[in-house]
């Protein structure tokens, strides 16, 4: 009996929660399914479910989505060139730093966490006015390096605590061996830390990915924002076509998303395993 | 690694002891320097600029002139306040449910994620779509279920609509910090409350004296860090109501970039300094926080 009540306690905090996280969601779809006169009726589920709005998304024909295959590409390359960046530095550095005992490399990682306690609108202001010097503004190279600059503190961290955790002997055999540091690198290291290098790269891929504030300061053309700034575009109009727009960012919202199921337990475990140490 | 455990001894000469050292420095060295670069050009030099361009006083005159820097001060710390407070509530609360060793409860946990897992651009204008005072889907059920003909406006009523972008934010980033929770909770030991269920403590004492104590320590640095990433947020607020209605409710983050894409790039940079009353003692605390859990 106690048992029945207890389960009972569980689903009445069930329902609230799974109605607060999916309804955004849901209407998200729902849009996306909608003609424009059921759209604005505001229907929990239209009255003629329509796939046309994907067609339209899919052969840009509206001119809100003129570029939407492009964009869509930009952030495949964004996010794409932002995970394989981050993790060549993030694990040449946390090599460094735990393998290596590199002069000054704990202070530097301490250090580099500061990153992360500067709010983002905040450092985004002067890096826009940084980008603007180095004459990188409106390209995708600005946008690349600023990500890769906000995943690497997290990344090296993570991954140095991956790596303090291999056995020390594995190196000292290696050296006696006569190996060197780039040897020990490539052919110890590496192949012991790709699991949490897989973790890594998604994490910067991810943020990439999902970044909106500082794609859309510092790129502006339409024809060079990933497809977050280019849904954002129709923020300016008054008679914004909703129901293609929730359809393009259905679309936009499904690659993170699927990622992230598939490497759902690693990515659990090696990211709290970062945040949870104290 | 068994070859070397069973080659004879080797004598290290001091000469190849000297050589591998600098072969490590060399190395290390190199293998840090992406990094440094990546750092030195686009975190410190931007903040360092940016403080150097905010040594200008009368951008500061300029700033407190505009009544709504003033506004958006107040809105900063009452966002902050209520935001990062409730949901570490909710976090904490949630945490307790989503611990539960249930398969459905972990399939939940599954769905629970969502929020955080996708992009903020598609979910926040669903949420902007959704609340639309007239033909909004919240306003229209709220008319077929209840006949209300007029429902709140939710975008366009001051209130509400600063109250509907902390709803927004808090929607967005509340299974983080529940997972987070979550783990914590993993972490302390079972036996602790068997122990204390054979004891006779109720629900209510096990929270009060096994998992809140185990519990303190990352519940705060949880939210000191929270404190910041939501200072910093900026598209909660601009994405569902743009700082709206009538520039009444925009937050520091959202006010400075508003001056930096009219060209007033001083009075963006002065009042991001403006905000550094409220991130250096969180960051000076963070720190010690972060520096003591290292070691």
């Amino acid at each position: 009996m106690k048992k029945v009540l207890d389960e009972g306690k569980l689903i009445l905090i069930a329902i609230p929660v799974l109605i607060w996280t999916l309804l955004p969601i849901y209407h998200l779809f729902v849009l996306s399914i909608s003609t424009q006169e059921s759209m604005l009726a505001g229907k929990l589920w239209p009255e003629k479910p329509t796939l046309q709005n994907f067609q339209i998304v899919f052969n840009q024909q509206h001119y809100y989505l003129t570029n939407f295959w492009l964009q869509l590409f930009n952030s495949f390359l964004i996010a794409i060139a932002t995970g394989l960046l981050t993790l060549f530095i993030a694990t040449c550095a946390a090599f460094a730093i735990s393998r290596l005992k590199a002069p000054g490399g704990r202070s530097i990682m301490n250090f580099a966490l500061a990153t992360y306690l500067i709010p983002a609108a905040f450092l985004a202001i002067p890096m826009y006015k940084a980008m603007g010097t180095f004459g990188l503004l409106n390209t995708r190279v600005a946008l690349i390096l600023a990500m890769v600059a906000l995943a690497s503190p997290y990344a090296i961290w993570v991954l140095k605590q991956a790596s303090d955790k291999l056995p020390k002997e594995l190196d000292e055999a290696a050296i006696m061996d006569g190996a060197n540091s780039l040897q020990l690198f490539r052919l110890v290291y590496l192949p012991l830390m790709k699991p949490s290098m897989v973790v890594i790269g998604i994490y910067a891929l991810l943020l990439a990915w999902n970044e909106y504030l500082y794609a859309f300061l510092l790129l502006s053309s339409e024809r060079a924002v990933p497809l977050a700034v280019g849904l954002g575009l129709f923020l300016s109009a008054d008679d914004a076509p909703w129901n293609l727009l929730m359809t393009a960012g259905l679309i936009y919202a499904i690659p993170p998303a699927v990622i992230y199921y598939g490497f759902r337990k690693n990515m659990v475990t090696g990211l709290t395993a970062g945040a949870v140490k104290s | 690694m068994t070859t070397a455990a069973m080659a004879p001894p080797a004598i290290a000469s001091s000469d190849a002891t000297s050589g591998q050292a600098r072969d490590r420095v060399f190395w290390g060295v190199l293998m840090l320097a992406p990094y440094l670069l990546v750092f030195a050009v686009m975190v410190v030099y931007p903040v360092a600029y940016g403080l150097w361009l905010g040594l200008n006083w009368q951008s500061y005159k300029a700033l407190f002139a505009d009544p709504i820097f003033v506004r958006t001060l107040v809105n900063t710390v009452v966002f902050l306040f209520i935001a990062v407070n409730l949901k570490f509530l909710m976090a904490l609360f949630l945490s307790g449910f989503f611990v539960q060793q249930r398969a459905w409860v972990r399939f939940m946990l599954v769905l629970f994620i969502l929020p955080w897992a996708v992009p903020s651009i598609p979910t926040i204008l669903s949420f902007r779509v959704m609340l639309n005072p007239e033909n909004g889907m919240i306003n229209q059920q709220l008319f077929h279920w209840f006949g209300i003909v007029e429902g709140p406006g939710w975008l366009t009523d001051p209130t509400l609509a600063f109250a509907s972008s902390i709803l927004v934010h808090i929607w967005k980033s509340l299974p983080f910090w529940t997972l987070i929770l979550v783990t914590g909770r993993l972490a302390i030991a079972q036996d602790l409350y068997e122990a204390a269920s054979v004891d006779g403590a109720n629900k209510w004492q096990q929270f009060r004296f096994i998992t809140w104590p185990s519990l303190a320590t990352l519940y705060v640095t949880s939210t000191l860090l929270s404190m910041i990433w939501t200072l910093g947020d900026f598209n909660s607020v601009y994405l569902l109501t743009g700082g709206g209605p009538g520039d009444l409710n925009h937050v520091l983050a959202t006010l400075g970039i508003r001056y930096m894409r009219n060209n007033n790039l001083d009075l963006g940079i002065a009042s991001i300094i403006c905000a550094m009353p409220l991130i250096l003692p969180m960051v000076w605390f963070m720190v010690k926080r972060l520096s003591k859990g290292a070691e």
